[in-house]
């Protein structure tokens, strides 16, 4: 039986095993940033250690970029100091760190590919958990804690025990209007927040492989949310094409050479798995979360779930979610009315997030009362998006516009939902209080049908608008 | 000082529900630091304290559960974010060990990196020793690494660690930085064979 991808890459970068039964793993790209980082340096310090490969190791600023006022000093003193400590460890190491002058500054996941430092047949790890997302290229992403980070500075390893390999099959076609947020929205929907415990997640089938980079990258990026601490998708032409030409990226005749490397490490046709999951791609449709965690998904034409028809163990969370959200059980998701809209996010912010959301955006306004803003995932993305056209799309409909950086998908920078606001978010996790307010409400969904909620106000089928942009306009 | 943790003794505290994600247990803001020092007064911050800071009902702030060393939890505990801080903070406000039905991988991975052991008990067991420490706080509770078992009085609970976390936390090289630094020869010559390492 042949071998797949998981197998192939762990293999090939296993030093040995440990004592402890873990294996010991060579790290072939270690990317930092600001928050998880100072203390492992401390760390590092505290036992006169060292970073023993500096040149596999990169860094930038994401977490707490203010994504508005951006003048050093920044305006929170923490951030500063945070700012201040990369800065420091990094020149005292000789890690190359892209910040906001180096113009290629963006959130860690959206940097790595784009730079063309994630390649396919790589360990990548990072001390944080969607690390998973470049996992798309058909590497092996981990997210790590700051002891682990220590670790990886210190040795380019990790000790960690071999998860078992699930594949997960999505067939058929994506209608127009669905994207590959809802393809993992369903996944995490139907196997549970936990249900990829102990397993790495190989995404394949057609429907997978008809997407582009950026929507692998958002399939693996949320894989975490479905417990799986690992996704990727084997790598193949759309991929070599997206890595062509960056910066980072073998050249000449080393990239076709590469190109062999990486066809070497895809799954076998008749590879073993653990387990096996199959979708349907043709039967999806927009999904929207209702509730706290990104299971607690439903299709946006579907009412919310009733307690009681719930698994037991899923009950007494589901009560939790309605109690924060104000919902009530067979409440239509459609129509509900949100407050803020927000593009962004390492899940999507991408130049392709940027144009789908512009497409529904163009000509039209954001419903007055709703705050809406986009932020790029990163320099070069806003760049490219400013000379497209898009920042001017957004703008005229009533968009703000800003700096790259995590801004609202967490609270740790000046983007924060107030009180008891209701987002209608591209990010990822829809957890109590993560948008930075303990009562705001968060609904996870796809980048397009944040569009066209900001546009009509309350939760929209991206579908509708779409069609009636394609009306030829009455007079 | 010994690193080798063979087993942990003391009372404990309940934190009910499953699927607690870790901005629950330390919110991102509280993530402003550059060492982990301090972040024992965050702990479950949210939950803890209102919008005025007052305190909410929650085992965190009740007289009867302070000093309690080990934390008792439902299922999936540790999910969402690899922040170790949520570790830490727990932690710093004095745990020392987890009993629960399950936890999210990286938060399990951060506890053992952290010396900190976390078992799994079905959950009939974690419910009845909730229940028994709700009734009384004062009980005091015993985890046995390599036994995989929790003494509470004459009853013992049979749990599961998993034998690589069993291992490391029994050994002492929990701590696994040195170990790793242990074999530097195998390290290069692994790097030596990864063409993108090399040159392809
Ligand atoms: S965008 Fe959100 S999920 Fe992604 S790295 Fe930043 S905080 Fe984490």
């Amino acid at each position: 039986m042949g071998r797949n991808l998981f197998d192939k890459v762990w293999d090939l970068h296993k030093v040995r095993t440990l004592e402890s039964g873990q294996d010991q793993l060579f790290i072939g790209l270690h990317l930092i940033h600001e928050v998880t980082s100072p203390q492992a340096f401390q760390m590092l310090e505290d036992r006169g250690l060292t970073v023993r490969f500096p040149e596999r190791t990169f860094a930038t600023v994401d977490h707490i970029v203010p994504t508005k006022a951006q003048a050093r000093p920044f305006g929170d003193s923490l951030a500063e100091q945070m700012m201040l400590a990369l800065e420091e460890n990094t020149k005292k190491y000789n890690i190359e760190f892209f910040d906001l002058s180096s113009g290629k500054q963006g959130i860690v996941h959206i940097i790595g590919p784009e730079l063309g430092l994630t390649q396919p047949g790589m360990t990548i790890a990072c001390g944080d958990s969607h690390t998973s997302t470049h996992g798309a290229f058909g590497a092996i992403g981990f997210g790590i804690g700051t002891s682990q980070i220590r670790d990886v500075l210190a040795s380019q390893c990790m000790a960690i025990s071999r998860p078992k390999v699930r594949r997960i099959q999505v067939n058929g076609t994506l209608a127009d209007g669905v994207y590959a947020k809802d393809i993992i929205l369903k996944i995490i929907a139907d196997l549970g927040v936990k249900g990829g415990l102990g397993y790495a997640y190989e995404y394949a089938g057609p429907a997978i492989h008809e997407l582009s980079m950026e929507g692998r990258m958002t399939i693996c990026n949320m894989s975490i949310e479905g417990g799986a601490r690992v996704g990727y998708v084997n790598p193949d032409e759309t991929s070599y094409e997206y890595i062509r030409g960056r910066q980072y990226a073998p050249d000449g005749e080393d990239f076709d050479q590469a190109i062999a490397f990486w066809n070497s490490i895809a799954s076998d046709e008749d590879a073993r798995y653990d387990d096996v999951y199959t979708l349907d791609a043709n039967s999806l449709s927009p999904m929207v979360t209702w509730g706290i965690n990104p299971g607690q998904a439903i299709s946006v034409d579907d009412h919310m779930p009733s307690v009681s028809e719930m698994q037991p163990e899923q009950q007494e969370v589901a009560r939790k979610a309605y109690r924060h959200m104000e919902f009530d059980e067979g409440q239509a998701i459609r129509g509900t009315q949100i407050d803020v809209a927000f593009l962004g996010s390492c899940t999507n912010s991408r130049i392709s997030d940027l144009r789908e959301a512009a497409s529904i955006v163009k000509g039209r306004t954001v419903k007055s009362g709703v705050k809406a803003f986009v932020v790029p995932g990163s320099m070069q993305i806003a760049r490219q998006a400013r000379e497209e056209g898009l920042m001017q799309i957004f703008e005229d409909a009533g968009f703000e516009w800003r700096g790259a950086g995590c801004s609202m998908c967490l609270g740790m920078n000046p983007d924060k939902l107030q009180g008891r606001e209701i987002c209608a978010s591209s990010s990822n996790r829809n957890f109590i209080g993560r948008q930075g307010a303990p009562g705001g409400r968060t609904l996870l969904m796809s980048p397009a049908m944040v569009a066209a909620a900001a546009i009509t106000g309350e939760v929209t089928d991206v579908r509708e608008l779409k069609q009636r942009a394609s009306e030829p306009a009455h007079a | 000082m010994s690193n080798h943790v063979f087993k942990v003794e003391g009372r404990a505290i309940p934190i009910r529900g499953n699927d607690i994600d870790t901005d629950q247990i330390i919110p991102a803001r509280f993530m402003k630091c550059v060492t982990f020092d301090g972040l024992g007064e965050y702990a479950f911050f949210d939950v803890r304290f209102d919008d005025q800071g007052n305190g909410k009902d929650h085992p965190f702030n009740e007289e009867k559960y302070q000093g309690a060393s080990i934390l008792l939890v439902n299922s999936n505990f540790g999910c969402g974010s690899s922040r170790e801080h949520a570790p830490q903070a727990l932690a710093k406000w004095g745990i020392k060990a987890v009993v629960g039905e399950s936890y999210a991988e990286i938060f399990a991975g951060n506890c053992v990196a952290m010396g900190i052991p976390a078992i799994e008990l079905s959950h009939e067991a974690v419910e009845e020793i909730i229940r028994l420490v709700e009734e009384d706080p004062s009980l005091e509770l015993t985890l046995l690494v390599r036994e995989q078992v929790v003494q509470l009085g004459r009853r013992t609970f049979e749990g599961f660690i998993p034998p690589a976390y069993r291992n490391s936390l029994t050994q002492g090289t929990w701590d696994s930085t040195s170990v790793l630094l242990d074999a530097p020869e195998d390290i290069d010559k692994v790097a030596a064979r990864l063409p993108y390492v090399s040159g392809f």
